[in-house]
Protein backbone atom coordinates (compact mmCIF):
# COMPACT_ATOMS: atom_id res chain seq x y z
CA UNK A 1 0.00 0.00 0.00
CA UNK A 2 2.82 2.51 0.70
CA UNK A 3 4.58 1.66 -2.13
CA UNK A 4 1.67 3.36 -4.10
CA UNK A 5 2.45 6.44 -2.18
CA UNK A 6 4.10 8.88 -4.29
CA UNK A 7 5.10 11.42 -2.14
CA UNK A 8 5.67 12.12 1.85
CA UNK A 9 2.59 14.38 1.96
CA UNK A 10 0.08 12.20 2.99
CA UNK A 11 -2.49 12.40 0.45
CA UNK A 12 -2.90 9.08 -2.01
CA UNK A 13 -1.00 8.92 -4.76
CA UNK A 14 -1.06 6.74 -8.09
CA UNK A 15 2.33 6.15 -9.83
CA UNK A 16 0.54 7.04 -13.29
CA UNK A 17 -0.64 10.25 -11.66
CA UNK A 18 1.10 13.66 -11.73
CA UNK A 19 3.89 14.36 -8.82
CA UNK A 20 2.15 17.30 -7.20
CA UNK A 21 5.42 18.69 -5.28
CA UNK A 22 7.06 19.69 -8.19
CA UNK A 23 4.21 20.87 -9.78
CA UNK A 24 5.74 24.06 -11.92
CA UNK A 25 3.07 26.00 -13.86
CA UNK A 26 4.42 28.10 -16.75
CA UNK A 27 2.08 31.40 -17.04
CA UNK A 28 2.47 33.80 -19.87
CA UNK A 29 1.26 37.14 -20.94
CA UNK A 30 2.11 38.92 -24.22
CA UNK A 31 0.70 42.82 -23.75
CA UNK A 32 0.27 43.43 -27.63
CA UNK A 33 -1.88 42.16 -30.52
CA UNK A 34 -1.60 42.67 -34.36
CA UNK A 35 -5.37 44.19 -35.62
CA UNK A 36 -4.24 44.33 -38.79
CA UNK A 37 -5.60 46.41 -41.58
CA UNK A 38 -3.81 49.19 -43.32
CA UNK A 39 -3.21 52.77 -43.86
CA UNK A 40 -2.26 55.47 -46.89
CA UNK A 41 -2.06 58.94 -46.79
CA UNK A 42 -0.86 60.97 -49.91
CA UNK A 43 -0.65 64.81 -50.06
CA UNK A 44 -1.52 67.90 -52.80
CA UNK A 45 -0.51 71.60 -53.15
CA UNK A 46 -3.47 72.41 -50.95
CA UNK A 47 -5.18 69.53 -49.18
CA UNK A 48 -3.75 66.64 -47.17
CA UNK A 49 -5.80 62.59 -47.28
CA UNK A 50 -5.78 60.09 -44.76
CA UNK A 51 -7.46 56.29 -45.39
CA UNK A 52 -7.66 53.64 -43.22
CA UNK A 53 -9.87 50.22 -43.90
CA UNK A 54 -12.27 49.84 -41.33
CA UNK A 55 -11.21 46.13 -40.53
CA UNK A 56 -10.48 44.77 -36.88
CA UNK A 57 -8.64 41.15 -36.86
CA UNK A 58 -7.00 39.07 -34.33
CA UNK A 59 -5.38 35.72 -36.16
CA UNK A 60 -7.66 34.90 -38.69
CA UNK A 61 -11.04 35.99 -36.80
CA UNK A 62 -12.78 39.44 -37.58
CA UNK A 63 -13.19 41.05 -34.65
CA UNK A 64 -15.36 43.78 -36.43
CA UNK A 65 -16.24 45.33 -39.87
CA UNK A 66 -16.37 49.07 -38.48
CA UNK A 67 -13.32 50.14 -36.24
CA UNK A 68 -12.25 53.51 -38.02
CA UNK A 69 -8.22 53.62 -37.86
CA UNK A 70 -8.04 57.50 -38.57
CA UNK A 71 -8.63 60.28 -36.43
CA UNK A 72 -9.19 64.39 -35.88
CA UNK A 73 -6.98 65.83 -33.02
CA UNK A 74 -7.41 69.03 -31.49
CA UNK A 75 -11.12 69.43 -32.16
CA UNK A 76 -13.62 71.42 -30.04
CA UNK A 77 -15.87 68.30 -29.11
CA UNK A 78 -15.89 64.55 -29.39
CA UNK A 79 -17.34 65.04 -33.03
CA UNK A 80 -14.09 66.48 -33.54
CA UNK A 81 -15.43 69.91 -34.83
CA UNK A 82 -12.71 72.33 -35.55
CA UNK A 83 -9.75 70.32 -35.80
CA UNK A 84 -7.32 70.80 -38.65
CA UNK A 85 -5.24 67.68 -38.26
CA UNK A 86 -5.83 64.25 -38.66
CA UNK A 87 -3.87 61.09 -37.54
CA UNK A 88 -4.18 57.29 -38.58
CA UNK A 89 -2.82 54.63 -36.32
CA UNK A 90 -2.19 50.76 -37.68
CA UNK A 91 -0.99 47.77 -35.66
CA UNK A 92 -2.06 47.93 -32.34
CA UNK A 93 -5.69 49.31 -31.99
CA UNK A 94 -5.65 49.53 -28.18
CA UNK A 95 -2.17 51.26 -28.15
CA UNK A 96 -3.54 53.24 -31.50
CA UNK A 97 -6.74 54.54 -29.25
CA UNK A 98 -4.05 55.69 -26.44
CA UNK A 99 -1.76 57.32 -28.72
CA UNK A 100 -5.03 59.30 -30.03
CA UNK A 101 -6.09 60.02 -26.83
CA UNK A 102 -3.13 60.98 -25.79
CA UNK A 103 -2.06 63.75 -28.78
CA UNK A 104 -6.03 64.66 -28.74
CA UNK A 105 -5.24 65.81 -25.43
CA UNK A 106 -2.13 67.41 -26.00
CA UNK A 107 -3.36 69.45 -28.75
CA UNK A 108 -5.99 70.93 -26.90
CA UNK A 109 -4.01 71.57 -24.35
CA UNK A 110 -1.89 73.86 -26.67
CA UNK A 111 -4.79 75.78 -27.72
CA UNK A 112 -6.24 76.47 -23.79
CA UNK A 113 -2.84 77.83 -22.95
CA UNK A 114 -1.39 79.40 -26.00
CA UNK A 115 -4.73 80.71 -27.42
CA UNK A 116 -3.74 79.70 -31.20
CA UNK A 117 -4.19 76.29 -32.88
CA UNK A 118 -0.58 74.21 -32.69
CA UNK A 119 1.09 73.96 -36.00
CA UNK A 120 1.34 70.08 -38.06
CA UNK A 121 5.31 70.88 -37.65
CA UNK A 122 5.06 71.44 -33.94
CA UNK A 123 2.50 68.23 -33.65
CA UNK A 124 4.54 66.00 -35.38
CA UNK A 125 7.57 66.85 -33.08
CA UNK A 126 5.76 66.42 -30.25
CA UNK A 127 4.33 63.19 -32.04
CA UNK A 128 7.70 61.90 -32.36
CA UNK A 129 8.25 62.59 -28.50
CA UNK A 130 5.30 60.93 -27.10
CA UNK A 131 6.22 57.89 -29.25
CA UNK A 132 9.76 57.85 -28.25
CA UNK A 133 8.53 58.32 -24.31
CA UNK A 134 7.68 54.93 -24.51
CA UNK A 135 11.06 53.56 -25.99
CA UNK A 136 11.26 50.14 -24.08
CA UNK A 137 7.48 49.30 -23.80
CA UNK A 138 6.44 50.93 -27.57
CA UNK A 139 2.80 51.79 -28.68
CA UNK A 140 2.64 48.67 -31.49
CA UNK A 141 1.46 51.04 -33.72
CA UNK A 142 2.75 52.64 -37.43
CA UNK A 143 1.50 56.33 -36.86
CA UNK A 144 0.94 59.40 -39.82
CA UNK A 145 -0.09 62.65 -39.26
CA UNK A 146 -1.56 64.79 -41.74
CA UNK A 147 -2.71 68.34 -42.54
CA UNK A 148 -1.87 71.74 -44.11
CA UNK A 149 1.58 73.40 -43.31
CA UNK A 150 1.71 77.13 -42.62
CA UNK A 151 1.80 77.72 -46.50
CA UNK A 152 -1.36 75.92 -46.74
CA UNK A 153 0.42 73.08 -48.52
CA UNK A 154 -0.77 69.22 -48.01
CA UNK A 155 1.92 68.32 -45.13
CA UNK A 156 1.74 64.11 -44.03
CA UNK A 157 4.63 63.10 -41.26
CA UNK A 158 5.09 58.86 -40.74
CA UNK A 159 6.54 57.87 -37.91
CA UNK A 160 7.88 54.31 -36.63
CA UNK A 161 6.34 52.80 -33.06
CA UNK A 162 9.18 54.33 -31.39
CA UNK A 163 9.52 58.51 -32.96
CA UNK A 164 10.75 58.44 -35.85
CA UNK A 165 10.22 60.25 -38.46
CA UNK A 166 9.77 61.82 -41.60
CA UNK A 167 8.06 64.34 -44.14
CA UNK A 168 6.71 62.76 -47.28
CA UNK A 169 4.32 63.26 -50.40
CA UNK A 170 3.13 59.60 -49.30
CA UNK A 171 3.17 56.91 -47.35
CA UNK A 172 1.25 53.38 -46.72
CA UNK A 173 1.84 51.57 -43.27
CA UNK A 174 0.19 48.54 -41.77
CA UNK A 175 -0.37 45.17 -42.80
CA UNK A 176 -0.90 45.77 -46.61
CA UNK A 177 2.05 48.50 -46.69
CA UNK A 178 4.20 46.60 -48.72
CA UNK A 179 1.89 45.71 -51.38
CA UNK A 180 0.60 49.41 -51.73
CA UNK A 181 3.70 51.49 -51.39
CA UNK A 182 5.57 50.32 -54.78
CA UNK A 183 2.13 51.23 -56.55
CA UNK A 184 2.05 54.85 -55.01
CA UNK A 185 5.98 55.30 -55.57
CA UNK A 186 5.35 54.36 -59.02
CA UNK A 187 1.87 56.49 -59.87
CA UNK A 188 2.27 59.37 -56.71
CA UNK A 189 6.46 59.95 -57.43
CA UNK A 190 6.31 58.71 -60.76
CA UNK A 191 8.92 56.37 -60.08
CA UNK A 192 10.65 54.37 -63.31
CA UNK A 193 8.77 56.91 -65.61
CA UNK A 194 10.67 58.80 -67.60
CA UNK A 195 9.55 61.41 -70.61
CA UNK A 196 9.08 59.39 -74.03
CA UNK A 197 11.69 60.53 -76.59
CA UNK A 198 13.69 62.80 -74.70
CA UNK A 199 16.38 60.21 -75.11
CA UNK A 200 19.02 57.19 -75.91
CA UNK A 201 19.51 54.91 -72.67
CA UNK A 202 21.21 57.36 -69.80
CA UNK A 203 19.85 60.42 -71.33
CA UNK A 204 16.36 59.51 -71.10
CA UNK A 205 15.10 62.48 -68.46
CA UNK A 206 13.07 60.73 -65.37
CA UNK A 207 9.62 62.08 -65.19
CA UNK A 208 8.53 64.64 -62.59
CA UNK A 209 6.57 64.10 -59.70
CA UNK A 210 3.63 66.87 -60.16
CA UNK A 211 1.38 67.40 -56.94
CA UNK A 212 -1.67 65.19 -57.21
CA UNK A 213 -5.11 66.94 -57.22
CA UNK A 214 -7.67 65.98 -55.27
CA UNK A 215 -10.29 64.25 -57.14
CA UNK A 216 -7.39 61.88 -58.55
CA UNK A 217 -5.83 61.24 -55.20
CA UNK A 218 -8.97 59.88 -53.99
CA UNK A 219 -9.42 57.47 -57.05
CA UNK A 220 -5.96 56.52 -56.42
CA UNK A 221 -6.40 55.90 -52.43
CA UNK A 222 -9.65 53.87 -53.63
CA UNK A 223 -7.69 51.78 -56.60
CA UNK A 224 -4.76 50.70 -53.73
CA UNK A 225 -7.01 49.63 -51.20
CA UNK A 226 -9.51 47.81 -53.12
CA UNK A 227 -5.93 46.42 -54.88
CA UNK A 228 -4.81 45.69 -51.25
CA UNK A 229 -8.55 43.62 -50.43
CA UNK A 230 -7.97 41.82 -53.29
CA UNK A 231 -4.56 39.64 -52.29
CA UNK A 232 -4.20 40.26 -47.88
CA UNK A 233 -6.60 39.24 -45.85
CA UNK A 234 -6.62 42.21 -42.71
CA UNK A 235 -7.77 44.32 -45.14
CA UNK A 236 -11.31 44.67 -45.93
CA UNK A 237 -15.03 45.46 -45.56
CA UNK A 238 -14.74 49.58 -45.53
CA UNK A 239 -12.71 52.72 -46.34
CA UNK A 240 -12.73 55.43 -44.49
CA UNK A 241 -11.19 58.64 -45.86
CA UNK A 242 -10.35 62.36 -44.13
CA UNK A 243 -9.31 64.74 -46.45
CA UNK A 244 -7.86 67.92 -44.75
CA UNK A 245 -8.51 71.04 -46.90
CA UNK A 246 -8.23 75.01 -46.34
CA UNK A 247 -12.61 74.45 -45.63
CA UNK A 248 -11.96 72.29 -43.10
CA UNK A 249 -12.13 68.22 -42.55
CA UNK A 250 -14.61 65.88 -44.95
CA UNK A 251 -14.64 62.24 -44.09
CA UNK A 252 -15.70 59.75 -46.68
CA UNK A 253 -17.11 56.23 -46.34
CA UNK A 254 -16.39 53.36 -49.20
CA UNK A 255 -17.55 49.91 -48.71
CA UNK A 256 -14.93 47.33 -49.32
CA UNK A 257 -15.43 43.83 -50.05
CA UNK A 258 -16.35 41.50 -47.01
CA UNK A 259 -14.07 38.17 -47.70
CA UNK B 1 10.29 12.38 -13.72
CA UNK B 2 9.39 15.11 -11.30
CA UNK B 3 12.81 16.06 -11.66
CA UNK B 4 12.78 15.80 -15.56
CA UNK B 5 10.01 18.47 -15.75
CA UNK B 6 11.90 20.60 -13.24
CA UNK B 7 14.88 20.76 -15.82
CA UNK B 8 12.94 21.67 -18.60
CA UNK B 9 11.11 24.45 -17.11
CA UNK B 10 15.13 25.63 -15.81
CA UNK B 11 16.34 25.86 -19.10
CA UNK B 12 13.32 26.98 -20.89
CA UNK B 13 13.07 30.14 -18.48
CA UNK B 14 15.52 29.99 -16.37
CA UNK B 15 13.65 29.68 -13.26
CA UNK B 16 14.73 28.11 -10.34
CA UNK B 17 13.34 24.85 -8.64
CA UNK B 18 11.31 26.19 -6.03
CA UNK B 19 9.45 28.85 -8.56
CA UNK B 20 6.41 27.30 -9.09
CA UNK B 21 4.46 30.35 -11.21
CA UNK B 22 7.03 31.56 -13.80
CA UNK B 23 5.32 35.10 -15.38
CA UNK B 24 7.22 35.91 -18.96
CA UNK B 25 6.02 39.35 -19.37
CA UNK B 26 6.69 39.54 -22.93
CA UNK B 27 8.50 37.86 -25.85
CA UNK B 28 8.23 40.81 -28.13
CA UNK B 29 12.38 41.13 -28.32
CA UNK B 30 12.90 37.45 -28.98
CA UNK B 31 9.93 37.50 -31.75
CA UNK B 32 11.46 40.03 -33.55
CA UNK B 33 14.92 38.53 -33.64
CA UNK B 34 13.61 35.91 -35.82
CA UNK B 35 12.02 38.21 -38.01
CA UNK B 36 14.49 40.38 -38.62
CA UNK B 37 16.94 37.25 -39.69
CA UNK B 38 14.30 35.34 -42.37
CA UNK B 39 17.25 34.53 -44.52
CA UNK B 40 19.05 32.67 -41.59
CA UNK B 41 16.70 30.05 -41.79
CA UNK B 42 14.42 30.38 -45.04
CA UNK B 43 15.90 29.02 -48.31
CA UNK B 44 14.22 31.09 -50.27
CA UNK B 45 15.18 34.24 -49.23
CA UNK B 46 18.85 33.86 -49.26
CA UNK B 47 19.87 34.89 -53.06
CA UNK B 48 16.79 37.10 -53.44
CA UNK B 49 15.24 37.37 -56.63
CA UNK B 50 12.03 38.08 -58.25
CA UNK B 51 9.86 36.87 -61.10
CA UNK B 52 6.30 37.95 -62.74
CA UNK B 53 4.31 36.83 -65.97
CA UNK B 54 1.16 38.76 -67.20
CA UNK B 55 -1.36 37.83 -69.53
CA UNK B 56 -2.21 40.48 -72.48
CA UNK B 57 -4.35 40.07 -75.43
CA UNK B 58 -2.91 37.31 -77.71
CA UNK B 59 0.40 37.98 -76.01
CA UNK B 60 1.90 37.07 -72.64
CA UNK B 61 4.93 38.25 -70.97
CA UNK B 62 7.44 37.29 -68.35
CA UNK B 63 10.27 39.01 -66.39
CA UNK B 64 12.86 39.09 -63.57
CA UNK B 65 15.16 40.97 -62.19
CA UNK B 66 19.09 40.58 -62.29
CA UNK B 67 20.48 40.08 -57.98
CA UNK B 68 22.04 37.14 -57.21
CA UNK B 69 23.04 38.10 -53.68
CA UNK B 70 24.26 36.23 -50.45
CA UNK B 71 21.78 37.53 -47.63
CA UNK B 72 22.72 41.30 -48.20
CA UNK B 73 26.11 40.93 -49.87
CA UNK B 74 25.38 41.24 -53.97
CA UNK B 75 27.30 38.71 -55.69
CA UNK B 76 25.84 39.63 -59.31
CA UNK B 77 24.09 41.69 -60.97
CA UNK B 78 23.63 39.79 -63.86
CA UNK B 79 21.90 36.63 -63.38
CA UNK B 80 18.46 35.77 -65.47
CA UNK B 81 16.30 33.76 -63.53
CA UNK B 82 14.46 33.15 -66.98
CA UNK B 83 15.16 29.74 -69.06
CA UNK B 84 13.94 29.01 -72.58
CA UNK B 85 12.21 26.06 -73.71
CA UNK B 86 10.48 25.72 -76.50
CA UNK B 87 9.74 28.78 -79.27
CA UNK B 88 6.94 30.19 -77.43
CA UNK B 89 7.36 28.31 -73.89
CA UNK B 90 9.42 30.10 -71.05
CA UNK B 91 10.28 29.33 -67.10
CA UNK B 92 11.09 32.11 -64.50
CA UNK B 93 12.97 30.51 -61.55
CA UNK B 94 12.99 32.18 -57.96
CA UNK B 95 14.48 31.03 -54.53
CA UNK B 96 17.72 29.41 -53.55
CA UNK B 97 20.42 30.02 -56.27
CA UNK B 98 21.85 26.48 -56.71
CA UNK B 99 18.25 25.11 -57.34
CA UNK B 100 17.87 28.14 -60.33
CA UNK B 101 20.61 26.03 -61.88
CA UNK B 102 19.82 22.34 -61.25
CA UNK B 103 16.38 22.62 -61.61
CA UNK B 104 16.80 24.82 -65.19
CA UNK B 105 19.53 22.21 -65.90
CA UNK B 106 16.96 18.80 -65.12
CA UNK B 107 14.68 20.76 -67.21
CA UNK B 108 16.64 21.72 -70.06
CA UNK B 109 17.27 17.77 -69.92
CA UNK B 110 14.02 16.52 -69.74
CA UNK B 111 12.51 18.98 -72.64
CA UNK B 112 15.34 17.56 -74.48
CA UNK B 113 14.01 13.69 -73.95
CA UNK B 114 10.74 15.03 -74.97
CA UNK B 115 11.69 16.74 -78.21
CA UNK B 116 13.32 13.75 -79.40
CA UNK B 117 10.64 11.29 -78.23
CA UNK B 118 7.74 13.26 -79.85
CA UNK B 119 9.56 14.80 -82.39
CA UNK B 120 7.98 18.05 -81.43
CA UNK B 121 7.90 21.18 -79.49
CA UNK B 122 6.88 21.40 -75.93
CA UNK B 123 3.66 22.77 -74.97
CA UNK B 124 3.66 25.27 -72.01
CA UNK B 125 0.50 22.71 -70.75
CA UNK B 126 2.77 19.57 -70.89
CA UNK B 127 5.29 21.81 -69.39
CA UNK B 128 3.36 23.16 -66.71
CA UNK B 129 2.45 19.06 -65.82
CA UNK B 130 5.84 18.01 -66.58
CA UNK B 131 7.40 20.84 -63.78
CA UNK B 132 4.32 19.88 -61.42
CA UNK B 133 5.60 16.27 -61.43
CA UNK B 134 9.03 16.75 -61.50
CA UNK B 135 9.19 19.04 -58.26
CA UNK B 136 6.26 16.85 -56.39
CA UNK B 137 8.97 13.53 -57.38
CA UNK B 138 11.01 15.34 -54.04
CA UNK B 139 7.89 15.85 -52.16
CA UNK B 140 9.90 15.63 -49.06
CA UNK B 141 13.03 17.18 -49.65
CA UNK B 142 12.00 19.84 -52.30
CA UNK B 143 13.83 22.23 -54.74
CA UNK B 144 13.69 25.59 -52.70
CA UNK B 145 12.43 27.36 -56.21
CA UNK B 146 8.93 28.86 -56.86
CA UNK B 147 8.67 28.52 -60.39
CA UNK B 148 6.70 30.64 -62.97
CA UNK B 149 5.81 29.57 -66.34
CA UNK B 150 4.68 31.98 -69.42
CA UNK B 151 4.01 30.60 -73.03
CA UNK B 152 1.69 30.64 -76.09
CA UNK B 153 0.24 27.16 -76.78
CA UNK B 154 1.42 25.88 -80.48
CA UNK B 155 -1.67 24.57 -81.67
CA UNK B 156 -4.46 26.64 -80.31
CA UNK B 157 -2.75 30.09 -80.35
CA UNK B 158 -4.07 30.91 -76.48
CA UNK B 159 -2.12 33.05 -74.69
CA UNK B 160 -0.96 30.43 -70.85
CA UNK B 161 0.69 31.36 -67.72
CA UNK B 162 0.93 29.67 -64.61
CA UNK B 163 3.16 29.44 -61.04
CA UNK B 164 3.99 26.79 -58.95
CA UNK B 165 4.87 26.07 -54.97
CA UNK B 166 8.28 24.21 -54.60
CA UNK B 167 6.44 20.97 -54.24
CA UNK B 168 4.68 21.33 -57.45
CA UNK B 169 0.65 22.36 -56.81
CA UNK B 170 -0.21 24.42 -59.91
CA UNK B 171 -1.63 28.18 -59.87
CA UNK B 172 -3.71 28.47 -63.17
CA UNK B 173 -3.83 32.12 -63.15
CA UNK B 174 -6.01 34.45 -65.89
CA UNK B 175 -4.30 37.24 -64.86
CA UNK B 176 -0.63 37.34 -63.63
CA UNK B 177 1.61 34.99 -61.50
CA UNK B 178 4.08 36.66 -59.20
CA UNK B 179 7.53 34.95 -57.21
CA UNK B 180 10.57 36.11 -55.34
CA UNK B 181 11.69 37.67 -52.46
CA UNK B 182 9.34 40.74 -53.44
CA UNK B 183 6.29 38.89 -54.04
CA UNK B 184 3.75 41.12 -51.81
CA UNK B 185 5.25 44.10 -53.48
CA UNK B 186 4.57 42.41 -57.02
CA UNK B 187 0.91 41.50 -56.11
CA UNK B 188 0.61 44.86 -55.18
CA UNK B 189 1.83 46.75 -58.10
CA UNK B 190 0.25 43.95 -60.59
CA UNK B 191 -3.10 44.20 -59.05
CA UNK B 192 -2.31 48.20 -59.32
CA UNK B 193 -1.38 48.45 -62.54
CA UNK B 194 -2.76 45.30 -64.95
CA UNK B 195 -5.68 45.26 -66.92
CA UNK B 196 -7.59 42.77 -69.54
CA UNK B 197 -6.56 42.38 -73.37
CA UNK B 198 -3.32 44.93 -73.47
CA UNK B 199 -1.56 44.60 -76.39
CA UNK B 200 2.12 43.74 -76.58
CA UNK B 201 3.72 47.28 -75.84
CA UNK B 202 1.00 47.79 -73.54
CA UNK B 203 1.54 44.27 -71.64
CA UNK B 204 5.27 45.45 -71.89
CA UNK B 205 5.01 49.15 -70.49
CA UNK B 206 2.48 47.30 -67.58
CA UNK B 207 4.97 44.64 -66.54
CA UNK B 208 8.33 46.36 -66.47
CA UNK B 209 6.28 49.14 -64.50
CA UNK B 210 5.21 47.04 -62.01
CA UNK B 211 8.54 44.89 -61.71
CA UNK B 212 10.63 48.31 -61.57
CA UNK B 213 8.74 49.75 -58.45
CA UNK B 214 8.01 45.78 -56.57
CA UNK B 215 12.02 45.25 -56.73
CA UNK B 216 12.34 48.86 -55.16
CA UNK B 217 11.35 48.45 -52.87
CA UNK B 218 13.09 45.19 -51.88
CA UNK B 219 16.29 45.27 -50.46
CA UNK B 220 17.28 41.51 -52.22
CA UNK B 221 15.84 41.92 -55.58
CA UNK B 222 16.88 44.59 -58.44
CA UNK B 223 20.11 45.73 -60.19
CA UNK B 224 17.74 45.34 -63.63
CA UNK B 225 15.30 43.38 -65.25
CA UNK B 226 14.98 41.41 -68.32
CA UNK B 227 11.59 41.33 -70.01
CA UNK B 228 10.30 38.47 -72.91
CA UNK B 229 7.21 40.13 -74.53
CA UNK B 230 5.88 36.35 -76.31
CA UNK B 231 3.68 36.47 -79.34
CA UNK B 232 2.63 34.10 -81.91
CA UNK B 233 5.51 33.23 -83.99
CA UNK B 234 7.40 36.31 -82.62
CA UNK B 235 9.61 36.88 -78.87
CA UNK B 236 10.86 39.90 -77.85
CA UNK B 237 13.46 40.32 -75.18
CA UNK B 238 14.32 43.58 -73.38
CA UNK B 239 16.93 45.15 -70.68
CA UNK B 240 15.84 47.26 -68.19
CA UNK B 241 18.45 49.29 -66.24
CA UNK B 242 16.66 49.94 -63.11
CA UNK B 243 18.29 51.37 -60.23
CA UNK B 244 21.49 49.74 -59.39
CA UNK B 245 21.31 49.96 -55.67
Amino acid sequence: MTSLMGNQSGTIGYSFSEPTSANVKQHSFYPYTDNGGSTLGITGADFAILAGDTRSTSGYNINSRMVPKVFKIGGDDDTGEGATIILSVVGFAADGNALKEKLDTVVKMYKYQHGKSMSVSACAQRLSTILYEKRFFPYYVHAILAGLDEEGVGALYSYDPVGSYEREQCRAAGAASSLIMPFLDNQVNSKNQYIPGSGEGHALVPKKAEPLDKETAKKLVQDAFTSAVERHIEVGDGLQMLIVTREGIEEVFHALKQD
Amino acid sequence: MAQKVVEAYETGSGAGKNAPFVPIVHESLDLQADRLLPSQSNPFDINGGACVAMVGKDCVAIACDLRLGMQSLTISNNFPKIFNYAPSTYLGLTGLATDVNTVSDLFRYKVNMYRLREERDIAPQTLANLVSSSLYEKRFGPYFVSPVLAGINPTTGKPFICGFDSIGCIDFAKDFIVSGTASDQLFGTCEGLWEPDLAPEDLFETISQALLSAVDRDALSGWGAQVYIIEKDKVTQRLLKGRQD
